[in-house]
């Protein structure tokens, strides 16, 4: 097996990981291991139709520069022993051996099974937007997009500006929690905060607050929605729905070494430290903050892992401070009881192993429920029905085994 | 900008180089990249290499993320639809 030996190694190339690259290089080697073809992460995903932003664009060439390694389109599926991982490519092993890790590995969206999720057509929000940057054509394609969370305002402006006909968003939080938000961001003068500001930031996307949708109708592919607008039913056609629950950590690396998980995510001190020796957190895997608290948490762990205490000190107060935004997101996006309401018997809750909400009712803990259904033993190994029977059914995760992604059984035979 | 030669299911196509695979699938006019296992006809979901649905065969090798992975040249996909 092909090994990589790296002072520090950061798992995840977005704004967290390529901060916390950018600070640790300065004084030592140091490898980015990604699961994406670039640099970017979701939030900066480059593509064929999408340039990184400019201040990703300057990370970018600060890495370039300082000669960081980077392993592109690399899942991380084991660590073996103690400072090393190892990481599948197009069914390849490579071995990666660090004294430091920082783990970056960011959050994805959160969905809630309803009737018809599984039709074509039905994507995530924040997933449709990826795919529209890898080239996907939306053009005059009638697309809602719903669910909650600060980003579906500007996943519908990213669309209509590729040529699709958004028809609107459906928001699942009410008017008057989404002016308290916009009233606390304030305080957090950026350019980025402002962008996901529904009170701050005017647009020409109609926004309908207060509504969930309820169903996707149609044969294979969805062509209409069943809107649930405050307890009054509207039925609306489209092409596709776009649709997410805000966001979740994701945590499969951090519990497989072993780091103690709060109900924020990974747990870490002042420096960025996990409760396990030499292994940083940084970015959404620790709480759900944005972009802006993701980069210096990145620059705090970048520069604790390789020793530097001055520079970790001049950047608390400002982290500190970006996570009253995480607080107040948490408090404006927070899913209540309303969603499980739409819920059916022959709705899918497992898509991996077509495990029904019915079936699932039987049992009373997630372990039970997998080794009775499979429910969240296919090949996404629970990512999305995990947090999904976290909210039905307040299942919690049972941790997690290798390897965290599937691998073809050839490779297991090298690892 | 470049473009590739590949096909989908035996049938040829060209995308600009830097297409995912999965919206390379989705502009052909497929919609249905896999079959869960009780049948039910799946397209890509998550986007971001979470959720495996948009799972297919690339020259030969299956169970492939095609969401995270490029066109190439020459390259041949194979979807579960054709079936």
């Amino acid at each position: 097996m092909e090994t990589i030996d790296t002072k520090v190694l950061v798992v995840g190339g977005g704004g967290a990981g390529m901060s916390a690259a950018a600070a640790a290089s300065r004084d030592c080697r140091v490898t980015i291991v990604d699961d994406n073809p670039h640099y970017g992460g979701q939030i900066w995903r480059q593509g064929v139709s999408e340039k990184a932003p400019p201040e990703a664009l300057e990370l970018i060439n600060k890495l370039e520069n300082r000669s960081v390694g980077f392993a592109p389109g690399t899942t991380i599926v084991d660590s073996p022993e103690p400072k090393a991982l190892i990481g599948s490519r197009a069914g390849k092993p490579t071995l990666f051996r660090f004294e430091k890790l920082v783990i970056a590995t960011g959050a994805r969206e959160r969905f809630i099974p309803f009737p018809g999720w599984t039709k074509q057509g039905v994507y995530g929000a924040g997933g449709l937007q990826a795919l529209v940057k890898a080239g996907l054509d939306v053009a005059g394609k009638r697309i809602i997009v719903a669910g909650t969370g600060p980003l579906l305002v500007a996943v519908a402006e990213y669309l209509q500006r590729k040529g699709a006909k958004v028809s609107f968003v459906a928001e699942l939080a009410g008017k008057a929690r989404l002016l308290r938000f916009g009233i606390g961001l304030v305080q957090y003068p950026s350019k980025f905060l402002k962008a996901c500001s529904f009170a701050l930031a005017p647009s020409s996307i109609s926004i309908r607050t207060s509504s969930l949708v309820e169903e996707a109708r149609g044969g294979r592919r969805v062509e209409s929605i069943r809107l649930n607008r405050h307890g009054k039913i509207e039925e609306h056609e489209c092409d596709i729905l776009a649709i997410g629950y805000h966001l979740v950590p994701n945590l499969e690396l951090p519990t497989l070494l072993g780091c103690d998980i709060g109900s924020e995510g990974a747990m870490v001190d002042s420096y960025q430290r996990t409760s396990v020796a030499d292994v940083f957190a940084a970015g959404e895997t620790t709480s759900i903050g944005g972009i802006e608290l993701s980069c210096v948490e990145g620059q705090i762990a970048g520069y604790a892992a390789t020793g530097n205490k001055e520079s970790v000190k001049r950047l608390v107060s400002k982290r500190n401070k970006l996570r009253g935004f995480s607080r107040i997101l948490k408090k404006t996006f927070e899913i209540d009881d309303r969603l499980k309401s739409s819920v059916k018997a022959e709705t899918m809750v497992c898509r991996c192993e077509d495990v029904s909400y019915e079936t699932l009712l039987e049992f009373d803990n997630w372990r039970d429920a997998k080794l009775q259904t499979r429910c969240g033993m296919g090949p996404c190994q629970g990512r999305i029905c995990g947090p999904a029977t976290e909210y039905l059914f307040d299942w919690s995760p049972d941790g997690v085994r290798p390897p965290l992604f599937p691998v073809r059984v050839k490779e297991l035979g090298d690892l | 900008m470049k473009s590739v030669g590949l096909t989908i299911d035996g049938e040829e196509f060209e995308f600009a180089e830097g297409t995912s695979v999965a919206a390379a699938v989705l502009n052909s006019g497929r919609h249905e990249f896999r079959r869960s296992v009780t049948g039910s006809a799946r397209s890509a979901f998550c986007g971001m290499g979470v959720c495996y649905e948009c799972r297919v065969t690339i020259d030969g090798v299956g169970m492939e993320k095609s969401c995270q992975i490029y066109v190439a040249q020459g390259m041949r996909i194979q979807t579960d639809g054709n079936y």
